[in-house]
């Protein structure tokens, strides 16, 4: 009899997203910008590729294993995170390196912190700075496109921001196609839009974070003298905006939480790139403002529908 | 007897009461120097040096000053020692002065001198407040030194100096940064607590043993939040 009844609170409809499904939602969205950066810059970056994910996992596995936890490496986040991290290095780096980064993300700001859900900033973006600080001279030296079809040796370009500093301009069409230097995953700006329509038509993330963030570096370039077309299209904001900073665990939850965390991406990303030192600040950008997404979250609390008004203050 | 417990005031200091790991005393100077094993051994030998003659500066003196003005007291008696180890190392070792650079006047304010000097020297006779001083320093300078050798090896590949990684490691820059200094000192802060076993239990953190137990007004049975 008591076999018959559940009893349970709500909620009672299921919509059949699972962590799983979601980050295989994740993954999907990416093919095109993983393929992209296999066209581009060789087979260097499907080993890339190929070493973050493996890392990640078998990292993820031992993590869990020492820490007598329940073993998560099913749920796919840490295919994520190693793809992405695969994505924002450049093709000529040392595999051993990644594998560092690998380490960075996933024992240091994933599972140290608790493991999934846990983590106070993206796993990935933390990954990329701490190579980017420790090995600067390995994480900017960058190939050129389709140089791996000519010729074995490697042929170093600037990225489009490095070249912008020093007066060179990239047209729109090279841009938008990915036909630049720079991290793997980040310069086809087309394969990362398709993704990115991908993940808001199957409403794995909503498109605020990353309109905001795009937005804002339009505008404020537009503002501040710069060429707002390709500022969005260089760089890492197409990635950054689109799969990075929509991270559930290290973005704010409700809409006006998210324009707040989208503008301030924004913002920051484009002071650093006209008045700091660095010519890329997407990075340092997300994980700022991963680091304010509890106080956002404090600022833009919900009031529950019929609370009373006396109580606001307690 | 006697010898039995002064060999326990000296070795509390390098395990079971380490400054660092165990007391997260005097952390400053802890992540600011150790971006390399020497300048970690210099700042060691340097705050070791002040930590004894002050313990037993204060020994001594525990009976003269009034317990009211007895932390400026400490200061001025510890601030005396550190001038004259700063003098000496500007005279005898300017390398290292370059390297600790501000690092080597803050022993004046550093939290182990300040501490020995209010929870051991002052309460205790002369010889087990310099067993004391001799225990503390020895486990500064370990635990510096462990800190420092793990950075320097790291982010530098060197030790002492002397590179030893080169050819198949590339140095990881980060861990001789800032931030790369709070990491090693949280894994290592974890490593000591894991070896030494010492699980926190829930009371240590209740309000009962807070220090603030007495005028908190949660403890007094009104509402509010804990003051500590």
């Amino acid at each position: 009899m008591g076999n018959m009844l559940t009893v349970s609170s709500s909620p009672h409809l299921s919509s059949g997203a699972t962590t799983k499904r979601i980050m295989l939602d994740v993954i999907i969205s990416l093919v095109p910008a993983s393929i992209a950066a296999v066209v581009f810059f060789g087979w260097k970056s499907l080993v890339l590729i190929a070493v973050c994910i493996v890392s990640c996992v078998a990292l993820e596995y031992i993590c869990r294993r020492v820490m007598k936890r329940k073993n998560t490496t099913g749920d796919l986040s840490a295919v994520v995170t190693g793809l992405l991290l695969a994505l924002n290095l450049p093709s000529g780096i040392n595999p051993l390196i990644a594998v560092f980064g690998c380490i960075v993300a996933i024992v240091v700001v994933k599972q140290m912190f608790g493991g999934i859900g846990n983590n106070f900033v993206n796993p990935a973006i933390t990954a990329r700075i701490v190579l980017l600080v420790s090995f600067p001279v390995h994480m900017t030296t960058w190939e050129k496109p389709f140089e791996w079809l000519r010729t074995a040796d490697s042929v170093t370009g600037a990225t489009p921001l490095a070249m912008m500093a020093q007066g060179d301009k990239t047209s729109y069409l090279d841009l938008f196609l990915g036909n630049t230097g720079g991290c793997i995953g980040e310069t086809c700006v087309l394969a990362l839009l398709l993704g990115g329509i991908y993940l808001v038509i199957r409403r794995v993330i909503s498109p605020i974070i990353p309109l905001c963030f795009i937005g804002t570096v339009f505008v404020l370039s537009f503002l501040l003298g710069g060429d707002p077309l390709f500022h969005i299209m260089s760089g890492g904001v197409m990635l950054g905006a689109i799969f990075m900073a929509t991270d559930y665990t290290t973005s704010p939850m409700n809409p006006l939480g998210k324009v707040i965390f989208g503008i301030g991406c924004g913002v920051i990303t484009v002071l650093i790139r006209l008045y700091a030192n660095l010519p890329e600040g997407v990075s340092f950008s997300i994980i700022l403002m991963n680091i304010l997404v509890p106080h956002i979250e404090n600022l833009t609390r919900t009031k529950p529908f019929g609370k009373e008004k006396k109580n606001e203050k307690a | 007897m006697q010898k039995k417990s002064l060999f326990k005031e000296f070795s509390k200091g390098i395990i079971k009461e380490n400054p660092v790991l165990c007391l997260v005393l005097g952390t400053c100077p802890t992540l600011a120097v150790t971006t390399q094993a020497s300048n970690a051994i210099g700042m060691g030998v340097a705050a070791t040096i002040v930590l004894i003659c002050s313990n037993a500066a204060i020994s001594l003196l525990r009976k003269v000053i009034p317990g009211k003005v007895r932390i400026p007291a400490y200061i001025t008696i510890i601030a005396g020692f550190v001038t004259m180890v700063q003098m000496l190392v500007k005279a005898f070792a300017p390398a290292i002065d370059e390297a600790l650079g501000i690092y080597l006047p803050l022993i004046v304010v550093n939290c182990i001198i300040l501490g020995r000097a209010e929870m051991f020297a002052s309460k205790n006779s002369v010889i087990p407040s310099m067993v004391d001083g001799l225990g503390m320093g020895v486990g500064f300078t370990a635990a510096m030194l462990l800190m420092g050798s793990i950075r320097e090896i790291l982010g530098a590949g060197t030790f002492f100096g002397i590179p030893i990684t080169s050819g198949f490691m590339d140095p990881i820059l980060v861990f001789i940064l800032p931030p790369g200094g709070f990491f090693v000192f949280g894994m290592l802060v974890a490593l000591s607590s894991k070896l030494s076993g010492q699980k926190k239990a829930a009371e240590d953190i209740s309000c009962a043993k807070c220090p603030m137990n007495k005028t908190c007004s949660k403890v007094n049975g009104e509402e509010g939040k804990c003051n500590g």
